[in-house]
């Protein structure tokens, strides 16, 4: 089917908007940033690189980073793990109770932040003896399960079968095949659902706020923290015009070296 | 004065009647009633290298936030106590963190303290091992927020004042009563900015005091359920005439200065950084406020690390400077010799000021008032009255 | 679990047993979701039956079905319910509005080497800090000097303050990106097979969009749903920073979690259930398959 050019300079003007709607905020945060106030006031009361250079100074949010950064790798690891095993079972596998094992997956992002925040800091502050990091990777892993295992279900779901029963008539043994098979076809999939686990881990604020141990000051807790401090907050701004360019990198080379099929895969 | 020293004892009386009543009556609270924690009777010996520190945004500053706030590092490198903070931004949160454990020492308000020491989070405090609390003004020591049967528990950080702020091109160029935030009329009206937290029934239990002086409130913080209803009927005609509840300061302050909030509570530390337009004073009524407390828990591993630092953030210095950068008034009396400017603007030293300035406090079941003939609307309760009021 | 496995068994232990290899596969994941999660859910859901000390907030551990009575029978709580409710649904039909028409033009009218580009552009600002997006559009809806009152009062328009609208503009922000993805990869796996022979039968674009790309992406725009659906619905500082006067039901779980654990407890099974029954609804669209 072809688009007819008519609904083509629709659809392009509407996506123009909506790529505008997407965009205008942020840039109202990059202008902030070189706001010359003290306050996040609109319109900025001048140009100043001022924040800028408090940003660079400033071993707080140098710290904030390196946790987030952390924390977000440990949680992605281990949901790596726990979601690709997953994703094999419930790909290779008809069982009773499948559907409600995937929805056990689903679950932890689908029910709203507060609601498994509250569940965990309840337990962990009532029965387990308080909060630590590890009670903050604990949260977050649960919530990336979810991620991994949606890109590697969708890769494994059209890779179908063959392949390894292939590789097991030659003989392959189970783990094997996973080796130098499964593993290798998947491994874009896992890559590109790694990276969305990581990017929603560094910018969790509410399930962290009630599993982050003392002294533990992830970025967003650190930004929450400087909003409720007057003389600090086109700081943040700056943190935040800094990832938005930053990120366009590791964004850019994920899309880049998967191909479209892989980007249709289970997206977040 | 006397009235209000009065006021205090009583509150005192108060706490003591609940203690008794906790103790001897079985109750079916489940939490043990009254206080039990035995005090560290010392010496503050060598440190432990370790301080895990619980705090209100400003208090303990490491140099992170702005390299000129920086009273850790010194206090690391005397004491060989390596410090750990976290920042909370409610009462509420602070007293959660708390019963969590694995913190040291917290700087409470008054709206917490309460709770943490009949919570048994927290331990009495031998202020015989801070020198520096010779030099707290009088009126902050043995508040009915700090101490318990004449105990003290902490040692106090800053006090300060929820101010009245208006726009002047709206409201006029002077004002003086809560009323441009209650009444309909109020040329405020569409603009009122309340302080978004159970706390603020206080508030509307202030002016009543002043308004409605048949409903025989004496403390804003021990109300009965008339009283406490007649608080929140207030409070949902406030609703009609509010723009927002506020929270965090940058909400505020943004509000304030754009012009959509006209009327509202403040603190002097946002006061600060208000334009030519907007006027403060402390309302003609009374107002709440905060007094701030630095407390132990009851379980620290830490317990000469922590009466170290109960002892440095009071020296005068260290007091001066961390109240400085909050905005608030010193605690400590010789505060005042090194910026005489600071104690004037924030008013520490004058007593005649605090007397109508009701500190945060936790209600509970017994009134603090002294009153034994009713029982008073408790915390939980107007958290929940809170909550729904804002539905 | 009886376990069958769709291809024969061959090869390696693995391939003859597999019953045991599918535990050895599930055991971890499962444990942790189920010890940890679920456990800590139920946890909650007992705690929703206790009761509070009137004076330091700690819990009691005597029954009662006070908390859930309260809950259900406050008609301002169940006004903050409705209204809650009534924005995940708002939010969640605008981010449809929106990602359909953009997702489309990403997959099948923008030249495909521009593809990586524009996806790129849509994941872009989740990278940019929640609290910070919120406050930006605090910034831009700040009644008279805000962005777009900025923007529109020379055309004497207002802007749209701070209230419901506020909130579901800002969250429909916060949440588009995970709309649009699901869509776009919907659109991506359409086979162009399907759609040659939709037009070879003479159905006209429209035709086609209603009658052979809306059944093939549903799953896809229900598994974004689940997204801004969810997120909405429990989402509380949104309604904080730029809700004016206005709450939603995260904002009552928050203020009674810490002096009232129980009555917090009752109030958050409310979600919990709206997103189980909504997700029971969907799982029969193969929607799940396709977060």
């Amino acid at each position: 089917m072809t688009t007819s050019r008519g609904t083509k300079v629709a659809l392009s003007i509407f996506a123009v908007i909506a790529f505008a709607f997407v965009y205008v905020p942020l840039a109202v945060v990059l202008i902030s940033s070189f706001n010359a106030g003290d306050t996040l006031a609109w319109p900025p009361a001048g140009f100043s690189t001022q924040w800028w250079a408090k940003a660079i100074d400033n071993e707080g949010v140098r710290n904030a980073i390196v946790t987030s950064v952390v924390l977000g790798l440990v949680a992605t690891a281990v949901a790596l793990i726990f979601g690709t095993l997953a994703a094999l079972a419930l790909s290779r596998f008809n069982f009773f109770g499948k559907d409600a094992v995937s929805l056990l997956i689903i679950l932890p992002i689908a029910l709203p932040g507060i609601v498994t925040g509250i569940a965990l800091n309840n337990v962990f502050t009532s029965y387990l003896g308080g909060l630590t990091f590890m009670t903050l990777v604990v949260g977050h892993s649960t919530f990336c399960i979810v991620v991994i295992y949606n890109n590697a279900i969708a890769r494994l779901r059209r890779m179908g079968g063959n392949m390894e029963e292939a590789s097991a008539d030659l003989g392959a043994r189970g783990f094997t095949t996973f080796r130098l098979v499964t593993f290798p076809l998947m491994r874009s999939a896992i890559l590109a659902g790694a990276v969305l686990a990581f990017g929603l881990s560094f910018d969790e604020i509410i399930v962290t706020t009630f599993t982050a141990g003392p002294g533990i000051t992830t970025l967003p807790i650190w930004i929450y923290q400087n909003l409720f401090r007057p003389n600090q907050a086109p700081i943040v701004n700056v943190v935040a015009a800094a990832l938005v360019i930053v990120s366009i990198i590791p964004i850019y080379v994920v899309q880049k070296f998967s191909s479209a099929d892989e980007r249709g895969g289970g997206v977040i | 004065m006397q009235k209000t020293q009065l006021l205090k004892m009583l509150a005192v009386g108060g706490a003591a009647a609940l203690a008794l009543a906790a103790c001897g009556g079985g109750s079916d609270s489940g939490s043990g009633g009254a206080p039990d924690v035995p005090m560290y009777e010392g010496p503050v010996g060598d440190g432990e290298g370790q301080l895990n520190i619980l705090a209100w945004p400003g208090y303990a500053e490491d140099g992170s936030t702005d390299p000129a706030a920086d009273w850790i590092t010194p206090f690391e490198e005397q004491t060989g106590c390596q410090v750990n903070v976290k920042v909370f931004g409610t009462s509420d949160e602070a007293v959660k963190l708390m019963q969590g454990g694995g913190w040291d020492v917290v700087s409470a308000s008054g709206d917490a303290t309460l709770r943490l020491i009949y919570g048994s989070n927290v331990q009495p405090v031998n202020t015989d091992l801070t020198p520096n609390y010779a030099d707290i003004f009088p009126d902050l020591k043995m508040q009915s927020h700090n101490s318990v049967n004449g105990v003290a528990y902490g040692m106090p950080h800053g006090r300060g004042a929820n101010l009245l702020v208006w726009n002047k091109d709206v409201v006029g160029e002077t004002a003086d009563s809560w009323s441009i935030m209650f009444e309909p009329d109020s040329p405020a009206a569409g603009g009122v900015g309340p302080y978004d937290s159970p706390i603020y029934i206080a508030d509307a239990a202030v002016y009543l005091m002043a308004t409605q002086p048949d409903l025989g409130i004496k403390d804003p913080y021990s109300l009965d359920q008339t009283q406490f209803d007649a608080a929140i009927a207030l409070l949902k005609e406030q609703k009609a005439l509010v723009s927002e509840y506020w929270s965090d300061y940058n909400k505020q302050i943004e509000a304030i200065t754009n012009g959509t909030m006209t009327g509202a509570t403040s603190w002097q530390v946002l006061v600060n950084y208000y334009p030519e337009n907007i006027g403060s004073t402390k309302a003609k009524e009374g107002a709440t406020g905060w007094s701030d407390t630095w407390m132990i828990a009851k379980d620290t591993p830490n317990i000469n690390c922590s009466y170290k630092w109960l002892d440095w953030i009071a020296s005068p210095a260290i007091n001066q400077q961390a109240t400085a950068w909050f905005g608030e008034a010193p605690s400590n009396v010789k505060a005042c010799d090194i910026d005489p400017q600071q104690c004037t603007d924030y008013h520490a030293g004058e007593t005649a000021y605090w007397e109508n300035v009701y500190y945060w406090n936790t209600p509970t079941e017994v009134c603090l008032d002294g009153r034994t003939d009713v029982k008073c609307v408790p915390y939980s309760e107007w958290s929940k009255a809170w909550s729904e009021l804002r539905s | 679990m009886a376990a069958t496995t769709a291809s024969p068994p061959k090869g390696g232990f693995g391939y003859r047993h597999p019953r045991a290899r599918l535990a050895a596969l599930l055991a971890a994941p499962m444990t942790w979701l189920v010890v940890v999660y679920l456990g800590s859910l139920a946890a909650l859901f007992l705690t929703a039956f206790w009761t509070v000390d009137g004076f330091t907030s700690a819990i009691v551990r005597t029954f009662t079905f006070d908390n859930f009575i309260e809950v259900f029978t406050t008609p301002a709580y169940l006004q903050t319910m409705l209204r809650t409710l009534g924005i995940a649904i708002a939010v969640t039909i605008v981010c449809l509005v929106l990602a359909i028409p953009v997702a489309y033009f990403m997959a099948r009218v923008a030249r495909p080497r521009w593809q990586p580009l524009l996806v790129a552009m849509i994941l872009t600002p989740l990278w940019a800090s929640y609290l910070v997006k919120v406050y930006a559009w605090r910034a831009m809806l700040t009644p008279e000097n805000g962005v777009i009152a900025w923007f529109a009062s020379p055309f004497g328009l207002g802007g749209p303050g701070f209230g419901e609208v506020g909130i579901i503009i800002t969250l429909t922000y916060l949440w588009l990106p995970y709309m649009i993805l699901p869509v776009y990869a919907g659109f991506i796996r359409l086979p162009n097979s399907m759609l040659d022979a939709s037009a070879d039968l003479g159905a006209k674009g429209w035709r086609t969009f209603r009658s052979v790309i809306i059944p093939m992406i549903f799953p896809s725009v229900v598994a974004g749903s689940i997204f801004t659906f969810s997120l909405s619905l429990g989402d509380y500082i949104t309604a904080q920073i730029v809700g004016g006067k206005v709450i939603m039901l995260g904002n009552v779980v928050q203020q009674n979690y810490v002096t009232n654990l129980p009555f917090a407890a009752a109030f958050a099974t409310i979600p919990v259930v709206i997103v189980l029954m909504y997700l029971a609804i969907v799982r029969r669209s193969g929607a799940l398959e396709n977060l």
